[in-house]
């Protein structure tokens, strides 16, 4: 019997930021004891436990005597997906929740809507999937899905964050919601395409607004991601009536004063309904006014190299998130894990206090060429890899050590039922599909 | 012909063929199409036979209402005939299936268009193997290259040499029976799938010493066996003794004309070490060529699988290396670099060729991959009509270092079918965008 004592009682609520995940685990004759704060730091330990339990040739289960404490190196563990470039059915979500919680990651980043398709299924605003999902009856998650995802994520100790990027990433809103883009113009005609969300007009910002105050009781967590970046200038340069706004407002040329005009307005909305926010890089990179505890999503690798902005992030006194690095959808021939595994987050010039501001990273799982075919085998076990790095202490970095152990969670993976592809040439003693 | 309609009736309408005709798929007014009949012209169809690389795949297909007809020499062409038919059944919002009239009349470009699946790096279970070929049979593809032993386990359960297996495969259960082998090889004769194994040597044979003893050559530092081996040792009788037994095996167990004979990649190193091995080099005058030794050894093994009246099929090396090779070996080009002027060398010597070099799919990239695929001109080689002739076709291959059956299909298709109609398809079908838009209907229709 593995004895189980939390010190702080209370499985209802939400992990968060600053949840205590540590734990500890006492294996010797006669007596198993696993015991932590919280809630958290128990599921951490049984996942380790679990993992400890072997099965020898007579079908025997053991496990050694063992002594460990445990705790996180980083907070934010996180994984993205992305649900627009493809749709991906609730039980891929719920999976991936699975896989996380066997890798101790604690955020899920539900990338949920981009220029592709709008499948989230808004009460306020059902035209937005109605007209903007790939197929609205089909490839959209409902009020229930969601909530489905966030307490099978909570029961996991796995927070989970919605992006809806903005003014950027929108095409697919432009359906469900006519005059919210920008029309974009050939001359003096509107060419029939659009861009970005349309900075200068009000009912832009009503429509933000409302929709923002749905997603922030929709999603529970303190922090929203509101994206911000890859904002294309090109259709808000076209159109006059936004040339005469920028002249209005002294603007000059630079349309980075505009993009940073609507995220100051939407940061403003989401302070009110009492959110926290994460922003993709650029909202730093282009000097919009933050609040101070906002957390900057570094993923840039150019123009300027990510360990130094960073320091640049966390200089300027943000928390700051690493995703660079970890860009799992950019697969490559041969063990790619290995680059993964030997990102060391905290590489930049700067002071103890600084370093104190990374709070953690994500491995990112873009969309463009993954669905439910290839999800699993193109996550893990790489995944674990940036998994390890952020939970594991800086000096356990040896690739040789790592390979082996790896190797084995591999096979463990499979015969948890998980589509894990190999990491090189070998064998499981159960195959998939075998 | 029985297998396959049933085959393809539930591939186009999503349930199993009904003896009963009934109207089950929805009623729709219009012509409506009642049957599709196949007829085969010639006298010997094919039906019990396993196809080879004459086979006849061309078809006609007239589609009109109330009977389209599909006619093929052999019943290759039936089954290549029926998947295009298969394809151009399309169902209507309301449920109804439609087709359009038309008429085709098809035939592949190249004889040879086939898939390589690597099973010693890691093992692929019976059902991905079978998955596949119905995958290669969407795909038209006509030729399994079954890679099935390398340095890394040995699967293939010989009956005349049992320890290959047991001391060679991953584990007892990472093996291919006899009954298993006979299955894949059914199951892609009614798909008109040839099956063309490879038994690589003389290098990339580790596993095969770990239950054969004295195969492979010991290596040497100094004047002590270090412990680990090499190639096959090509100076021992018994070397030979073992491969024309073993050959006679392969060649009863799998049926088609041609055996893959690999002779890839071997390095001279530990045959250099080793001081017997030198003591030959000299007696037989080879100096320190030791691609002259290779050349010795891949001979000897030509003559034995040629006395079983096979066919082989080798590596470039091999043709590189200047080994003599009999008139009808097919010659495998694989290495990237300038593979065009490696074709026009081998069909300038006479030799037929097939090409992989610009097609091995697991060497994966970001982003949209196939279109490189899509791009290659099999034939954009310096040479006369004559020469381009010889080259009769390519495969895709998928060596299995990074891919078990978690990830093949997904690794595989559709990238693979970029290769497949470049191989069937005539010279002029290159338009990418229009490529883009059916390939991604075909994929939809794998999933199906």
């Amino acid at each position: 019997q593995l004895d189980v004592f939390v010190a702080t009682p209370g499985c209802d609520g939400l992990p968060s930021l600053d949840s205590k995940e540590s734990y500890k685990l006492s294996i010797s004759e006669g007596s198993l004891l696993l015991s932590a704060d919280t809630v958290w730091g128990a599921l951490r330990g049984l996942e380790t436990f679990s993992q400890l339990v072997g099965r020898d040739e007579n079908g025997t289960y053991y496990i050694n005597e063992t002594e460990i404490v445990d705790f996180p190196r980083f907070p934010h563990r996180g994984l993205l997906l992305d649900t627009s470039r493809h749709y991906l059915p609730l039980r891929a979500i719920l999976e991936t929740l699975d896989v996380m919680a066997y890798n101790k990651f604690n955020v899920f980043h539900w990338h949920i809507v981009d220029d592709p398709s709008f499948p989230y299924e808004s009460s306020t605003f059902p035209e937005l999937s109605k007209q903007g999902a790939f197929n609205a009856m089909t490839h959209v998650y409902t009020a229930s899905d969601v909530q489905t995802v966030i307490e099978y994520a909570r029961l996991r100790g796995i927070r989970v964050i919605a992006e809806f990027d903005t003014p950027g990433h929108t095409l697919s809103w432009g359906p469900g919601a006519p005059g919210l883009l920008t029309p974009c113009y050939s001359g003096k005609e509107p060419s029939g395409t659009y861009g970005p969300i349309n900075p200068i007009l009000n009912s832009t910002y009503q429509f933000v607004s409302s929709l923002f105050k749905e997603v922030s009781t929709v999603f529970p967590d303190f922090f929203l991601h509101l994206g911000g970046d890859e904002v294309d200038f090109r259709c808000w340069k076209s159109n006059p009536k936004i040339n005469a706004f920028m002249e209005e407002m002294g603007f000059g040329d630079d349309y980075k004063k505009l993009e940073s005009f609507y995220i100051q307005r939407l940061l403003d909305i989401i302070s009110s309904l009492s959110k926290g926010y994460i922003v993709w890089q650029e909202v730093f990179d282009n000097e919009v006014k933050v609040r101070p505890d906002t957390i900057i999503h570094v993923w840039k690798e150019n123009p300027t190299p990510y360990m130094e902005e960073m320091a640049n992030v966390t200089k300027a006194g943000y928390r700051a998130l690493l995703s660079a690095p970890w860009y799992l959808n950019r697969i490559s021939y041969g063990q790619d894990w290995m680059a993964a595994y030997q990102v060391e987050p905290l590489n930049f010039k700067g002071s103890p206090e600084q370093k104190d501001l990374v709070v953690g990273g994500e491995a990112c799982m873009w969309g463009e060429y993954v669905d439910v075919t290839n999800l699993a085998p193109r996550l893990w076990p790489r995944a674990g890899a940036v998994a390890e790095r952020l939970w594991s202490n800086a000096t356990v970095r040896d690739l040789q050590d790592a390979y082996v152990r790896l190797a084995d969670f591999r096979c463990k993976l499979l015969g948890r039922g998980i589509q894990a592809q190999p990491l090189y040439v070998g064998y499981c003693e159960n195959e998939f599909g075998g | 012909l029985t297998r396959a309609p049933r085959r393809y009736y539930e591939y186009m309408f999503g349930q199993p063929w009904q003896q009963r005709s009934s109207r089950p798929l929805g009623v729709r007014a219009g012509p409506e199409l009642l049957e599709l009949q196949v007829v085969i012209k010639s006298p010997e169809p094919g039906c019990q036979s396993f196809p080879h690389l004459g086979s006849s795949e061309a078809y006609h297909l007239t589609v009109a209402g109330p009977v389209a007809v599909l006619k093929a020499d052999e019943v290759w062409g039936a089954l290549r005939g029926l998947e295009t038919f298969s394809q151009l059944v399309h169902e209507d919002d309301y449920g109804s299936f439609l087709v359009n009239e038309s008429e085709i009349d098809d035939f592949p470009r190249f004889a040879h268009r086939g898939i390589l699946l690597d099973t010693s790096r890691h093992y692929l279970p019976l059902k991905s193997i079978l998955t596949n070929l119905d995958a290669m049979a969407f795909n038209k593809f006509n030729v399994f290259h079954w890679h099935i032993v390398d340095d890394q386990s040995f699967p293939y359960q010989s009956t005349f040499f049992p320890e290959l297996s047991d001391k060679g495969a991953y584990s007892y259960s990472h093996i291919y029976t006899p009954a298993d082998i006979r299955l894949v090889i059914e199951y892609a004769r009614l798909r008109g799938i040839r099956v063309i194994p490879e038994f690589d040597t003389p290098g990339h044979t580790e596993s095969w010493g770990k239950g054969q003893k004295d195969l492979l050559t010991p290596c040497y530092s100094g004047e002590q066996p270090t412990g680990s081996f090499g190639p096959v040792n090509p100076i021992l009788n018994t070397t030979y003794e073992f491969m024309t037994k073993f050959f006679k095996e392969i060649s009863s167990v799998f049926p088609d004309a041609y055996i893959h004979l690999g002779g890839d990649e071997v390095n001279f190193n530990c045959w250099r070490s080793n001081p017997e091995v030198r003591e030959f080099m000299k007696k037989q005058g080879f100096g320190t060529d030791y691609s002259k030794l290779e050349s010795y050894y891949i001979q000897k093994i030509l003559d034995i699988v040629s006395s079983y009246n096979k066919g082989y099929v080798v590596w470039q090396e091999v043709f590189d290396n200047k080994v003599q090779l009999k008139p009808d070996t097919v010659v495998q080009v694989w290495m990237g670099n300038n593979y065009a002027h490696e074709l026009s060398s081998v069909t300038a010597a006479g030799f037929t060729a097939i090409l992989a070099a610009p097609w091995y799919l697991d060497y994966i990239s970001y982003g949209q991959d196939w279109k490189k695929y899509y791009r290659v001109e099999p034939l954009n080689f310096p040479g006369s009509e004559k020469q381009k002739k010889l080259l009769i076709g390519g495969e895709a291959c998928l060596w299995g270092e990074f891919v078990d059956a978690t990830n093949l299909t997904p690794r595989l298709w559709p990238r693979a079918s970029a290769v497949g109609e470049r191989l069937w398809s005539s010279k002029n079908v290159t338009d990418l965008n229009d490529a883009y838009r059916r390939l991604t209907n075909h994929r939809c229709r794998m999933l199906r």
